[in-house]
């Protein structure tokens, strides 16, 4: 994190470089390519899917890959897979990703005001955030969705609790490495307000490495969120999520077992691409590589 | 060192009690008023008054808070709503299964993520750090719960190798140490590894990097010490992070396994809080994330204080 602070030393030229490196990193942008794919499948929902997600038959339950019609085959109400897969990506994406970018939002800004403005303030929001560590990410994420009883809504909001604290953890530390730098002090020394340094002078600096560190999350955040619709904490049926499928799919294992586990590579798919393309983005943002 | 042992413990407990204190407060961010949330809904209105005074319910917050706290001091965890039975002995039997698996699946995932990334490390940018990430990546990108499936579907369904449900042959939560029972135990600690292992890994591979990359290294190299010596060196400054990173794994496969135990059906901490959660059982499922929390808790600290065994330089 202590590169932040060489990365506005050449302006305009440290973007073009991060650019030019993300182009070589052939791997990134495979997997980039693959999430830009999936998203556009989701968001033409209506047109590419075959069939409706809802409607099922109780003579075509768990036909396997490649019948007739319904190319990765049905699921245990007679639901043609291709459809629910897309539709089920839809929520998926929409659990994974909203709880990072909130908490992006919500953790950043704490993180910052922390970072900046140190004393009291920093303190006590640094020993809260101390507090959320104190449980394993997904216990806590079940505990508080436990609690408020299932709905799409309450898993979102306890995943984005979930992830508040770490980003607030890396967003105080960027900003107090950035805080303390010449630049920072001769701003502070020629009259510039609090607001004016940190919008021209911290801001720049610190938003970069906090967003990498987000998307980094958003991995973690699509299985967690999966997984408390597998565990029934998150969307209800008839609704296609992806872990709620595989929750549903169970009882399928033993007659349609390749059918039961594609909800779940889906989630292996998009979380390791998200994963790959932070890393990605991490490593093409990072001037000491 | 003792003053830091006192320092660090001193410091654990307002983080004890923040945490007890987030689990008190399960009970009243549920829906409902939380008198609904600790008796069921057919509790004699006798009982009920009875539980309100005990409990402190028409009491403000703080002093609710307090009259909850004494009863866990003394061990009274609270009664389960869907059996009626003391939450305890229950938990104590889950916590004990849900043990034996974490610490399974740390003796398969902590050596594994060792090798992986130590040798990633030594040989940065070759095929076999390709490789070890590769696999490091895979490993924390799985949906556990999905390859749990996968495994039975291979291992259960297609091979009839191995048992995909339970704990033991007879069902019960009893554990002993002999095949019938080990063989349950294969695939959910396989399973549950993969995690520790890809987080190992990648940590591991990053110290052991930068640790090989140091002018002490090349100092040593340059006097003649050869490979094992060098390892000797390497091994003593990895280890306090290493540790730190086990210790909190170990941590979360304690506190994060509900998902491949709802998979495999092990009679742990998991499932009990997945069955408190389908029959709205939040005592037992307040109980079950206190005790699992304050292990977390606990365990924090003995990572802090090995960790300032192990590097003087932590003592601070």
């Amino acid at each position: 994190m202590a590169t932040a602070t060489l990365k506005t030393s050449r302006a305009q030229g440290y973007w073009d470089g991060v650019l030019k490196r993300l182009k070589r990193d052939k791997l990134t942008l495979f997997c980039a390519g693959v999430l830009l794919l999936m998203l556009i499948v989701m968001i033409a929902a209506p047109y590419v899917a075959p069939h409706s997600p809802y409607q099922g038959s109780m003579i075509r339950r768990l036909k396997p890959i490649g019948f007739p019609g319904y190319p990765l085959g049905t699921d245990e109400l007679g639901r043609d897979m291709v459809t629910r897969l897309i539709y089920g990506g839809r929520l998926s994406w929409t659990l994974g990703i909203s709880p990072v970018a909130i908490a992006f939002a919500i953790g950043g800004t704490l993180g910052i005001i922390a970072g900046f403005a140190g004393g009291w303030l920093g303190m006590l929001i640094m020993r809260v955030t101390d507090v959320f560590y104190a449980f394993p990410s997904v216990l806590l994420a079940v505990a508080i969705s436990g609690a408020l009883g299932a709905g799409i809504f309450n898993a979102v909001l306890a995943l984005t609790l979930v992830f508040i604290p770490p980003i607030i953890r890396v967003a105080e530390s960027v900003t107090t490495s950035v805080r303390v730098l010449d630049y920072v002090e001769s701003a502070r020394a020629s009259g510039a307000g609090a607001f004016t340094i940190v919008r021209v002078h911290v801001l720049p600096n610190v938003l970069g490495p906090i967003f990498v560190y987000a998307t980094n999350l958003i991995s973690v955040s699509m299985i967690l969120a999966s997984g408390l619709s597998f565990l029934g904490l998150g969307t209800k049926p008839p609704e296609p999520e992806w872990g709620l499928m595989l929750n549903t799919l169970r009882t399928a294992i033993y007659n349609q077992p390749l059918v039961a586990m594609l909800p779940g590579l889906c989630i292996f798919t998009t979380s390791i691409c998200f994963n790959m393309v932070s890393d990605g983005l991490r490593s093409a943002m990072d001037v000491k590589s | 060192m003792i003053s830091t042992i006192f320092r660090r413990a001193l410091y654990s407990l307002p983080i004890a009690l923040a945490v007890s204190l987030f689990c008190f407060l399960l009970v009243h961010i549920a829906p409902g008023d939380p008198i609904n949330a600790i008796l069921p809904p057919d509790a004699p209105a006798d009982v009920i008054a009875q539980v309100k005074e005990s409990y402190g319910l028409d009491k403000p917050l703080p002093v609710q808070f307090g009259i909850w706290l004494f009863h866990i001091l003394q061990g009274d965890l609270g009664r389960s709503l869907a059996t009626g039975r003391d939450i305890w002995p229950d938990l104590h039997s889950a916590l004990a299964n849900t043990l034996v698996l974490a610490l399974a699946s740390a003796a398969i995932g902590f050596p594994l993520g060792t090798l992986f990334g130590s040798v990633a490390g030594a040989f940065r940018g070759t095929w076999i750090d390709r490789l070890a990430v590769g696999i490091a990546v895979a490993g924390v990108s799985v949906p556990h719960y999905w390859l749990g499936m996968v495994m039975v579907v291979i291992f259960s369904v297609i091979l009839n190798w191995l048992p995909s449900m339970g704990a033991s042959p007879d069902g019960s939560g009893a554990w002993a140490l002999d095949w019938e029972h080990l063989s349950h135990l294969v695939l959910p600690a396989i399973t549950l590894s993969v995690i520790p292992m890809g987080i190992v890994t990648r940590t591991l591979r990053g110290i052991v990097g930068d640790i090989l990359n140091q002018d002490f290294i090349t100092t040593l190299r340059g006097k003649g010490l050869k490979r094992g010596g060098l390892m000797l060196h390497v091994v003593k400054n990895a280890a306090p992070q290493a540790l730190a990173v086990m210790g909190l794994q170990l941590g979360y496969l304690m506190g994060g396994s509900i998902l491949v135990e709802t998979v495999f059906a092990w009679p742990g901490t998991g499932l009990l809080l997945n069955n408190a959660i389908f029959q709205r059982d939040i005592p037992v499922l307040q109980s079950t994330i206190l005790v699992l929390s304050m292990f977390f808790v606990g365990l924090n600290l003995a990572v802090d204080l090995a960790q300032a065994l192990l590097d003087p330089r932590m003592r601070r």
